[in-house]
C-alpha cells in the first residue's frame, strides 16, 4: 500500500477512536462543558479535566516517542506548523473561539459528532461553524 | 451530577482521544486538530482533502458506535438559537484564525511542547470561563 492510501486508512481509524472518545466522555453535551467552564456557581463539573488529563496521559509520552523517529511510519515527514511565534492572529483567534465555546458549550469535535443526533440546534451550530471557517478562507484566500 | 462511573468514562474517553491523536501523528505525521481537519476541506486539494474526509466520517462513525452500544448521551442546550448561531460563527472563524481548537492546541499542541499552543489554550480557556460567568450573571439579572 502506498503512503497516501495508508494515511487514509489511519485517518479513518483515528477518526473512529476520536469520535468514540468524545461520546463516551460526554463531551458532546454542551451543558457538561459549560458546567466545567462555570467555576463560580458552587457545583463545578470536573469532567472535562479528566478527559483532557486522560488524553494528555497518552499524547505526552506518545508524541515524545514518535518524535524520536526521523519520520512517521507511513509518511515522509511530521507536520510542523510554519508559525513559531505567539502573534496577534493566534491570540485574537483563540479569544474569539473562547467566546463562542463559552456561549454554546461546543467546540469543533463534539459539534461534528453531534451531527448524528440530528438535533436542530446542533445542526445550526455546525452550519454556522462551517460558515465561519469558510469566511476565514474567503478573507485569507 | 458527577459520579465515579462518569469519571471513568471521562478518563477512558480522554485516553481514546489521546490514542487517536498519537496514532495519527506516529502513522502519518498529521495533527489531530478537528478545526484544522474540517477547515482544511475548504482550502486543500487531492490527497490532503481525502484523509480529512475519512477522519471526519470516522469521527461520526465512532460517536454512532458508542451510541449504538448503549453510551448515548443526552444533549442539553442552555443557550438560545441566536446565541448558538453567533457562537458557531465565532468558533469557526476563531479556530481558523487562531490555528486550532481544543484538540489541535490542547491535546496535540501541549504534547508537541508548543509555546503557541500553550498561549492559545490559556486564552481560550480564560475567555470561555469569563463568558460563562457573564452569561450566568446576566441570567440572574434577567430573573
Amino acid at each position: 500500500m502506498n503512503a497516501a492510501r495508508m494515511t487514509n486508512v489511519i485517518a479513518a481509524l483515528c477518526g473512529l477512536l476520536f469520535g468514540a472518545g468524545l461520546m463516551l466522555s460526554e463531551m458532546v453535551n454542551p451543558a457538561r462543558v459549560q458546567g466545567f467552564l462555570d467555576l463560580f456557581n458552587g457545583v463545578w463539573d470536573p469532567t472535562l479535566a479528566f478527559v483532557m488529563g486522560g488524553a494528555l496521559l497518552v499524547t505526552l509520552p506518545g508524541f515524545a516517542l514518535a518524535r524520536r523517529r526521523t519520520q512517521p511510519l507511513c509518511a515522509d515527514c511530521f507536520a510542523e506548523p510554519a508559525a513559531t511565534v505567539i502573534d496577534r492572529p493566534l491570540l485574537l483567534g483563540a479569544a474569539l473561539f473562547g467566546l463562542g465555546w463559552g456561549l454554546a458549550g461546543l467546540c469543533p469535535g463534539p459539534a461534528l459528532v453531534n451531527l448524528i443526533s440530528f438535533e436542530p440546534q446542533a445542526l445550526l451550530f455546525v452550519a454556522a461553524m462551517l460558515g465561519g471557517m469558510y469566511c476565514f478562507k474567503v478573507r485569507r484566500g | 451530577m458527577i459520579d465515579n462511573y462518569l469519571i471513568w468514562r471521562a478518563l477512558v474517553g480522554g485516553m481514546l482521544i489521546g490514542l487517536s491523536a498519537t496514532l495519527l501523528y506516529l502513522g502519518s505525521g498529521r495533527i489531530a486538530g478537528i478545526s484544522g481537519i474540517a477547515g482544511g476541506l475548504f482550502s486543500t486539494t487531492g490527497d490532503e482533502r481525502g484523509w480529512r474526509w475519512r477522519f471526519l466520517l470516522g469521527l461520526l462513525g465512532g460517536g454512532a458506535l458508542v451510541k449504538v452500544l448503549g453510551g448515548a448521551v443526552a444533549l442539553e442546550f442552555r443557550s438560545s438559537w441566536l446565541l448558538t448561531l453567533v457562537a458557531g460563527l465565532l468558533v469557526g472563524y476563531g479556530t481558523r484564525l487562531g490555528s486550532g481548537c481544543t484538540s489541535g492546541h490542547g491535546v496535540c499542541g501541549l504534547a508537541r511542547l508548543s509555546r503557541r499552543s500553550l498561549a492559545a489554550l490559556v486564552v481560550f480557556m480564560g475567555v470561555a470561563v469569563l463568558t460563562v460567568l457573564v452569561l450566568s450573571l446576566l441570567r440572574e439579572v434577567a430573573l
